[in-house]
């Protein structure tokens, strides 16, 4: 559905996209996972026909971004990183409007969004800049889907917006995608890699690694502890020194650390003891797509 | 019926749809026809109006001001000057000399402060401020008028203030010449003559003649060029270019769309001035009304693809307002001669007015508004507008980007 | 006194909406503190009241051993507050960011030259000493902020949201530098509505329409809800009736 081949773009000096080659499959939920600064809005936009690539080519359902690009804004929802509606227009006025302007009514495809907009309903008359952001958020959903596009490009939908707003958003990709639409999605929270069919890691401008996520988290290939004591400062410090780390990274309550080679935890523990530390606690830790990132990005 | 539209506020626009296109395949290939892109250009100019309606400090000074700039140049900020106190040098003290002084002291323009006796006082009282200017007669004033030769009547105005200095000394000559030719009515003198050009098609030179043309282009311009590019760049600022980029609609309609309601928002602006200038102020349009309002309609296009062409090189509400100010706002008030004679400008500035639209403009509005003309008179000046503007729109054109920068 | 911060029943209305519903709690000194909730819950209102910039409506709050109401000029002299939307100046160069940050807190001028060597070395930013903000990398940016929000050595630190967007390396390293801080002996408030965010600190209380509707340590928190991460237990607090539709 959405192809890639060796995408190249630069800012001035800055590179932002360092050769991209990509493959969605119809129908995937597809996530560009990575932080800011990663190109993701770039590639993203290139896929929208928004930016010129400098290098590379890239097609949506075979038509090339920059000869059909006519034919691919006809046929693709986008929403933009920030919110990008009409704030002193209500609820209803956007949604008509970009109904309208692509040539379709809220009726006709009302199927499509029931689900999101039966929740914007109650506030169809009230402004959009006074929605809560996770309101925002799915109203700029709807106005991206109004004209049954069958490519969703959804550029950090979740970025700013509480937990309960992003789980809800996830829930309603899920809908989308069963209704046979093909998402990219891009979000710099590792977390949300684990909602996609499959993800893209992208750091600096390249593609770290394509796969399933649970494939990817299986792709770790050392051996990681979750250290805990009572002083996690000096923990940090005290591991860095530890011959056999591999890398120390604070981990929430816990410190991730994984070994060049499979060490006794007791060994470890006596480490720590000689250090001074209380409260040791010293587990099997369960790698995460950020444990797989901060290797990947090390290298 | 699944596919009637719901506009907003405006469901009545079923007419659109042609009776074979029951069908909802009929209705897809119908969205790619012409008839498709009317009711995105009109959902999109409502959409617009929504956006003007709705930040009401803005609407209050795009309609409030033209009324307020009119006023203020029509009362206070007029350089007609009312009851200036003037003092008279009679050498001669007969029947003529008293009925001159008379009739200058009768006009609204001037008071008498104090009869002056000698050369002397006359610089006493300039410096106490005690008048503005002095009018000394000739001994035997009356009788070197019979016999045909130019009194050699002396004017001294204060030159501190040049403008008030060659008004009064305008509105004196004026009252001189008149009184002269009563007397001679059969004898045209030279200075009489010479006067007189100078007072045709504002007989009572009266400066909100001059300012209602040039509050006019100011506000044109203002209300095309800068709110336009504001608009637009406002679009690019808050990111919803970017959607509509990405949407099937066509570039041009984006900018026809948002341009379309300041034209009517310009033009109402052009009633308003009108209005005020002939009912409040007097002031005559002698010329053919179409013709006036079609040279606005022109200069307003010219104002709106310099606005577009400004907003296609800026990224910001903010730079776009200080662009249209510098470049469209100050030379439209100072090198349009709306304010200073163009003719007395120096050389350089005068060949830079050229280029300046609103002189053109203010040109034509003169012509047309006072001197009565039509388009045997301004069609020069239509054609340079008419010139500039489709330059303009095919830079901008040219510029205007289908894609993110 | 061992408390950086003392609240109790401290409420602020506007009209008649009450934004924060008599919130007490207390943090100790040193102590890595997170003050979450969603967007709207009254977590911003709280902050600016405990930073003086807000006047409480009702109740009592002490920072730094000063009274919000009567001290609040002391509060500000003794507090640092670094947001990941507004920090630094981006048309200035990383110096003068340094520099204008330490004129402000009065800092002599010859302390901020030495503040501003030590802490470009310590950042490893000795290639970016002298290039405008807004041309270095997002985490540099952040990790930059941070530290300048400590140069005049504050009792407490506020952090806004400090994270988000940030490589989870860099996310790391910046936690690095909190725990110094603390370890040093100031108090650092993190309000934030990311949850990976909680995880790293000592305590945690969950805000929900102006009031506080938990406040424990995550693992406590975690334990007693029997879920696995923060997340969880957020959407639990915030959305009765279970987490997992």
């Amino acid at each position: 559905m959405i192809q890639t081949q060796n995408l190249r773009k630069s800012y001035g000096t800055t590179p932002a996209l360092r050769g991209i080659n990509l493959q969605v499959q119809p129908g995937e939920l597809f996530g560009l996972i990575g932080p800011d600064g990663a190109g993701k809005t770039t590639l993203i936009r290139i896929l929208a026909t928004l930016l010129l690539a400098d290098e590379g080519s890239a097609q949506l359902d075979h038509k090339d971004v920059v000869a059909d690009y006519r034919a691919i804004r006809r046929s693709i929802g986008y929403m933009p990183g920030r919110f990008s509606l009409y704030q002193d227009l209500t609820v209803e006025e956007n949604l008509t409007f970009f109904a309208t302007i692509f040539g379709t009514t809220i009726e006709e495809n009302y199927e499509l969004i029931r689900d999101i907009y039966v929740q914007l309903e109650p506030f169809k008359d009230r402004r959009a800049g006074k929605l809560s952001g996770g309101m925002k958020q799915k109203l700029a959903l709807c106005c991206a889907l109004i004209h049954k596009p069958t490519v969703l490009l959804l550029d950090e939908p979740t970025t700013g917006v509480d937990p309960v707003s992003r789980q809800e958003f996830w829930e309603m990709l899920q809908r989308l995608k069963a209704k046979n639409i093909t998402i990219l999605v891009s979000t710099p929270y590792m977390d949300e890699a684990s909602l996609c069919d499959r993800v893209a890691l992208m750091q600096d401008g390249a593609i770290l690694q394509v796969d399933e996520p649970d494939s990817i988290v299986n792709s770790y290939d050392k051996p990681l502890l979750a250290v805990k004591t009572a002083n996690i400062y000096q923990l940090i410090q005290d591991l860095r020194q530890f011959e056999p780390a591999h890398t120390v990274f604070p981990f929430g309550e816990y410190v991730h650390l994984s070994l060049k080679s499979v060490v006794w935890p007791e060994l470890i523990h006596g480490y720590l003891l000689d250090r001074g530390h209380a409260d040791i606690e010293i587990k099997q830790a369960m790698p995460t797509i950020e444990d797989i990132f901060m290797e990947k990005s090390q290298v | 019926m699944s596919y009637v539209p719901m506009c907003l506020g405006n469901p009545g626009k079923k007419s659109y749809v042609p009776m074979c296109l029951k069908r909802k395949q009929d209705y897809k290939f119908f969205k790619i026809n012409p008839m498709g892109t009317n009711k995105k250009l009109s959902i999109f100019i409502r959409k617009e109006f929504y956006h003007i309606l709705r930040d009401r400090r803005t609407l209050l000074i795009l309609l409030g001001m033209p009324a307020v700039l009119v006023l203020l140049f029509g009362f206070a900020i007029s350089n007609e000057i009312k009851n200036a106190d003037i003092g008279v040098l009679d050498y001669a003290q007969n029947d003529q000399s008293q009925r001159l002084t008379q009739r200058l002291s009768a006009s609204e323009y001037f008071t008498l402060a104090l009869p002056l006796h000698s050369t002397q006082e006359i610089e006493e009282a300039f410096r106490a401020g005690s008048i503005k200017m002095a009018v000394v007669l000739p001994p035997k004033f009356g009788e070197e008028t019979a016999r045909g030769l130019p009194g050699s009547l002396q004017l001294i105005a204060d030159g501190t203030d040049p403008n008030t200095a060659t008004t009064l000394s305008n509105y004196a000559s004026a009252i001189i010449g008149d009184f002269l030719q009563e007397q001679q009515p059969l004898q045209q003198q030279p200075m009489v003559i010479q006067t007189e050009v100078r007072m045709l098609y504002n007989a009572g030179l009266k400066s909100v003649f001059m300012f209602v043309p040039g509050v006019m282009t100011v506000i044109l311009m203002l209300v095309s060029a800068m709110m336009t590019s504001i608009a637009i760049t406002r679009e690019k600022e808050v990111g919803t270019m970017e959607v509509l980029l990405a949407s099937p609609l066509p570039p041009p309609l984006i900018v026809i769309g948002k341009v379309i309601p300041y034209i009517l928002l310009a033009l109402a602006n052009t009633a308003v001035i009108l209005l005020l200038g002939t009912e409040v102020f007097g002031m005559p349009i002698r010329g053919n009304y179409a013709l006036l309002w079609l040279e606005c309609f022109l200069f307003v296009l010219t104002a709106l693809s310099l606005g577009i062409l400004i907003s296609t090189r800026t990224d910001s509400q903010q730079v776009a307002m200080l662009f249209s100010l510098m470049v469209l706002m100050l030379p439209t008030i100072l090198l349009s001669g709306f304010i200073f004679p163009i003719e007395s400008m120096p050389l350089p500035l005068q060949v830079i007015s050229n280029i300046i639209p609103a002189k053109w403009f203010i040109i034509i509005l003169k012509d047309v508004m006072l001197k009565g003309g039509g388009m045997e008179l301004v069609w020069q000046e239509t054609l340079i507008l008419l010139g500039m503007t489709v330059f303009f729109i095919a830079l901008s054109v040219r510029s205007f980007n289908i894609r993110l920068a | 006194m061992n408390h950086a911060i003392t609240a109790n029943n401290l409420t602020k209305r506007f009209g008649d909406f009450t934004a924060v519903d008599a919130i007490s709690f207390e943090v100790d000194k040193g102590e890595i503190f997170g003050f979450l909730g969603a967007n709207g819950a009254g977590k911003t209102t709280a902050m600016r009241m405990l930073t003086g910039l807000s006047r409480p409506t009702e109740g009592e709050a002490m920072v730094a051993g000063y009274d919000v109401y009567r001290e609040p000029e002391q509060i500000k002299r003794r507090i640092g507050y670094m947001s990941q939307k507004f920090s630094l100046y981006e048309d200035l160069k990383v110096r003068e960011n340094i520099r204008f940050y330490g004129g402000i807190y009065g800092l002599p001028r010859k302390q901020v030259r030495q503040e501003a060597d030590r802490l470009i070395e310590e950042l490893g930013m000795s290639e970016f000493a002298n290039s405008l903000v807004s041309g270095i990398p997002l985490g540099w940016r952040q990790k930059l902020a941070f530290s300048i929000a400590i140069l005049h050595r504050p009792a407490i630190v506020f952090l806004d949201e400090p994270t988000g967007g940030v490589d989870p390396v860099t996310r790391r390293q910046f936690w690095e530098m909190i725990y110094k801080t603390a370890n040093e002996g100031t108090t650092v408030f993190v309000t934030t509505h990311y949850m990976d965010e909680a995880e790293y600190c000592n305590r945690v209380s969950i805000m929900v329409e102006g009031r506080i509707a938990a406040l424990d340590t995550p693992q406590a928190m975690k334990a007693s809800f029997g879920v696995e991460t923060m997340n969880e237990v957020f959407l639990r607090l915030t959305r009765p009736g279970g987490g997992n539709t």
